[in-house]
């Protein structure tokens, strides 16, 4: 019996853009998918060891906010880290997995994670900053995986 | 009263959201032995889909489902 396979591209590094791509990646795997992502551009912070994923409702109208707060105060020194820590906060109240918690089941379930060399490089990132159970390889190495995909998602 | 029934291994999946109730068992599943039954206790109530939805896809038969005072019971059978 043929696994079905998914193919996944992330390419942003938010805290929000976070989610999407380890809860698919680890559900499909439960789900006995055989998983691959590609981590590109903003995607590769996600692969640190030392997670700081950031977001903030600049730039994200559609962010649900307790209070309306004016565009210009969100700019305001602060107010990111004070937005990020706030959702972190709410997700831990509300019995979400962290973004450590849902990579590390990834891992565990075998869900293959790439790291796109060329943007590794082209921003100047450590290695040693990013976790070690990783590839690193272009988009050519990936197409042979994606190309075979029942699934593949652009994140 | 919902009678309880017979199972090798509980999971206490209550107070964990989407997909970490699915995510627990598959683990949960992959240490216990073929015919043996997994009990699950849950919250979320998307788990009710959520294990309905994986026994479908995974061959993990379902043998009941149900709910009492906000917590779902849910009782897998490894295949």
């Amino acid at each position: 019996m043929d696994d079905k396979k998914l193919a996944i591209i992330a390419t942003k590094g938010s805290l929000d853009w976070a989610y999407p791509p380890f809860i698919l990646a680890s559900t499909a795997a439960a789900l006995g998918y055989e998983t691959q992502i590609f981590f590109t551009f903003y995607g590769l912070v996600l692969l640190k060891k030392k997670l700081n994923l950031q977001v903030s409702s600049l730039g994200n109208p559609a962010m649900p906010m307790p209070m309306p707060v004016p565009v210009f105060m969100q700019a305001m020194p602060g107010m990111q880290a004070m937005m990020s820590s706030m959702m972190k906060a709410k997700m831990k109240k509300k019995g979400v997995a962290s973004v450590e918690e849902l990579r590390d089941l990834c891992l565990e379930a075998e869900v293959k994670m790439i790291a796109c060399e060329m943007t590794v490089q082209l921003f100047d990132f450590d290695k040693k900053d990013f976790i070690e159970d990783i590839e690193y390889a272009g988009a050519t190495t990936f197409f042979q995986f994606a190309g075979e995909s029942d699934i593949s998602l652009y994140i | 009263m919902a009678a309880e029934q017979k199972h090798d291994q509980e999971l206490d999946a209550r107070g964990l959201n989407c997909p970490l109730p699915i995510l627990r068992a598959k683990k949960t599943l992959n240490g216990m032995e073929s015919g043996q039954v997994l009990k699950i206790i849950a919250t979320d109530p998307g788990s009710v889909k959520d294990f309905d939805a994986f026994a479908k896809q995974t061959g993990n038969e379902l043998l009941s489902s149900s709910e009492e005072e906000g917590e779902y019971f849910f009782y897998l059978k490894r295949k």
